[in-house]
């Protein structure tokens, strides 16, 4: 893996967002030649969201040809009378709604390539196995984004949870849903049990993973999930056997770490900073060569 | 183009860089429309899998709901209260100038007048309204013709003499205790009315009062001489408006409050709310006067103009009906003297001159001519707003308040 230490959140987010602009723009997508990129939820990735908002409104990237896979989604509706709920922000209940909020509205991807889970489905298992194909359909996913939650989890593959896992309905544990239970009026009834989740394994397919872990409150889940084994318990464990992997995180995170991990891999950052250094424009970029394709060191 | 799991194929419009007034606040954020009403774009993005066929780029503007004027005698030298033959004519070309106001819907106020100018327009009303004076399908929706009629304002004949102001003694009216029999008698019919303002204490009017509001009609309190218990009985009826408060009414007093105490009382039904008509021309109602109804009941202020027929004329001598005006800058005197012979300022002038003198944020002086007389009429849920699903009536302002351009059902009626 590649472990980046950035100084605080916003450096984290910025080097995120320029690595996956990147990697789009190094990938040429075109008509026919879509750019797959699977994307996450919370509190955490919404600093590198507005960063690529931010490249789209200058006209570095374009999401035109990009299509989008969602991590996850509550089952809100098959538990709870709507109108309980229908009064709440609906960005925190509700991924869809984040995902327009704070993503989609700002930038010009195409409704038919954003992809996420339908909580509302009648048939879940089915919707699940069908979001299974889509992805296969669309030949695997480029780069997969996502996050660790505090227990550890990627996605909502709860401590337990199969590393061989794949798309699902799943209960939720009871930490996630008292973590939850501030955005739904502190009222522990009203917040959804289930969701539906992409599996470990489903992520582990993905050509490359990017796990973005801030704050400290994260830090004892990112030790566990790279200085430890793969377990179970702890499922972001699970992407040490995945051959490209980088792990994004600022200062905070690390604090549980050893300091020889942490000296280790900030001395990579001069070589790992190339990988964000920006390319020329969209339009010229044809008559230059990147140089992505060499590697610096291999893991 | 919507892609094929559209329901509807009609265009829509997306209004970006822009800043529009939604839950009370000013947000960046950009307002679509289609088939003119507000569209949700979520819903299109997730549902229909649909886009804007259309980008206006506001320049950095502020979108707020079209504005709602329920007190408007007349302008441009039109007055709606003289039975003159080309009523229609005349009240739309005062529908149509008032767009560069940022006025999308209004209700024409007739004053105190004989029964046979109420009889004359009403029927006049009627054919107005299959006629199209405005020509959309309803009395209520605006379009490139001018702002919507919402009803009429009946100002009278049913109020008090010592307080009838420019109103005609000899055509008021008391009522014989028949209810709206009695009003039926003058007004003809009260079929396109949307308020009538009378005086509480007048024997006889609180069953009116009763019988108006369960028409779906709203009462308003004004030119009157009622205490304050009074004026809490009618509202115990169902009055909910003040007709330009402080003018017209007995001054307040703190043993006697009057009407104005109706801002404060403790005697208004639960979850009714108590609105009153503010002219905030900066003359009609000192500007010390106006901080202090806004401060004692902020959600009850409804900016109206009770423009006269000289609004919108230039400066200078006009002979109008009967009376010869002059006017200089925003005042409107009677000729040769010093006597205010009624409003002429301009909605939009309302506005930021409210804003200035209250010191109140964009969003509030904004609100006050629109969500809340939406809210007075009932219709909030329709009009007065940016809420998804409602009416696409919305005015582009610059910082200052000042109208750049007009919008009716999402289409542009006026630009600057």
């Amino acid at each position: 893996m590649k472990l980046i230490i950035l100084d605080d959140y916003d450096k984290a987010s910025e080097w995120a967002a320029k690595y996956i602009r990147n990697r789009i723009l190094h990938f040429n997508p075109g008509p026919g030649r879509f750019f797959t990129l699977g994307l996450p939820t919370g509190g955490t990735p919404l600093g590198c969201y507005k960063k690529l908002i931010e490249y789209f409104k200058k006209g570095e990237l374009s999401f035109k040809y990009v299509k989008t896979f969602n991590m996850d989604e509550y089952c809100v509706f098959h538990e709870l009378v709507k109108a309980e709920i229908s009064h709440l922000d609906m960005n925190t209940k509700d991924y869809h709604s984040f995902m327009w909020n704070n993503f989609f509205k700002h930038i010009d991807i195409r409704a038919e390539n954003a992809h996420i889970l339908d909580g509302n489905a009648v048939d879940l298992q089915a919707e699940c196995d069908a979001f299974e194909e889509k992805i296969k359909a669309v030949g695997g996913i480029e780069l997969f984004v996502g996050g660790i939650g505090p227990d550890g989890h990627i996605a909502f593959n709860e401590p337990g949870s199969s590393l061989a896992s794949r798309t699902r309905v799943k209960t939720l544990a009871l930490d996630t849903i008292l973590a939850n239970a501030r955005f739904f009026d502190g009222d522990l009834s009203k917040v959804p049990t289930m969701a539906l989740t992409v599996g470990v394994a489903t992520v582990m397919d993905a050509k490359e993973v990017m796990i973005l872990i801030t704050g400290a409150h994260k830090a004892f889940a990112l030790y566990k999930a790279i200085e430890e084994g793969v377990n179970h318990m702890w499922t972001v464990s699970a992407f040490q056997q995945h051959p490209q992997t980088l792990f994004v995180c600022d200062e905070d995170a690390t604090l549980e770490l050893r300091v020889k991990t942490v000296k280790y891999f900030k001395g990579m950052m001069q070589v790992h900073n190339k990988l964000v250094e920006p390319l020329s424009p969209m339009q010229e970029k044809q008559r230059i060569t990147v140089e992505m394709s060499e590697k610096p060191y291999s893991d | 183009m919507p892609s094929n799991k559209s329901v509807s194929d009609a265009p829509i419009t997306q209004f970006i860089n822009c800043r529009i007034l939604r839950d009370h606040r000013l947000q960046r954020d950009d307002l679509w429309v289609r088939e003119g009403k507000i569209l949700n774009p979520e819903k299109l993005f997730f549902d229909e899998e649909g886009f804007a066929d259309l980008q206006v780029d506001c320049g950095d503007g502020i979108l707020a709901p079209g504005f709602i004027d329920v007190q408007i005698n007349g302008g441009y030298g039109v007055d709606f209260s003289q039975a003159a033959d080309d009523i229609s004519g005349g009240m739309a070309l005062v529908a149509k100038k008032i767009l560069e106001h940022g006025v999308t819907s209004f209700c024409p106020t007739l004053v105190t007048s004989p029964p046979h100018i109420y009889h004359k327009v009403r029927a006049t009303d009627r054919v107005l309204v299959s006629v199209q004076v405005l020509p959309q399908v309803s009395v209520d929706d605006g379009g490139p013709g001018g702002a919507g009629v919402l009803g009429v304002h009946l100002e009278g004949p049913f109020i008090s003499r010592e307080k009838r102001g420019a109103h005609p003694e000899r055509y008021l009216c008391s009522l014989a205790g028949g209810g709206l029999k009695d009003l039926l008698e003058v007004y003809g019919s009260l079929d396109n009315v949307a308020i009538v303002t009378l005086a509480p204490e007048i024997p006889g009017s609180l069953e009116v009062v009763r019988q108006l509001k369960e028409r779906g009609i709203t009462v308003s309190l004004g030119h009157s001489v009622a205490d304050l218990s009074q004026a809490e009985q009618a509202v115990q009826h169902g009055a909910t408006f003040i007709t330009h408060l402080f003018n017209a009414m007995l001054p307040f007093h703190h043993r006697d409050p009057g009407i104005v105490g109706l801002l404060t009382s403790d005697q208004v039904p639960e979850n009714r709310t108590i609105f009153y008509g503010m002219i905030a021309d900066g003359i009609h109602t000192n500007p010390a006067a106006l901080r202090i109804a806004h401060r004692a009941h902020p959600a009850g202020l409804v900016l109206v103009t009770d423009a006269i027929t000289a609004m919108g004329l230039p400066p200078g001598r006009h002979t109008l009906g009967q009376q010869d005006i002059e006017i200089e800058g925003l005042h409107a005197y009677v000729a040769g003297t010093k006597t205010l012979s009624g409003s002429i300022a301009t909605m939009d002038m309302c506005v930021r001159h409210f804003q200035q003198a209250s010191g109140c944020s964009l969003e509030a002086a904004l609100e006050a001519a629109s969500l809340h007389p939406a809210q007075l009429l009932g219709i909030s849920h329709r009009k007065g707003t940016l809420n998804y699903g409602t009416d696409a009536d919305f005015v582009l302002l610059d910082d200052e308040l000042s109208v750049r351009a007009t919008y009716i059902a999402g289409h542009q009626v006026w630009r600057k």
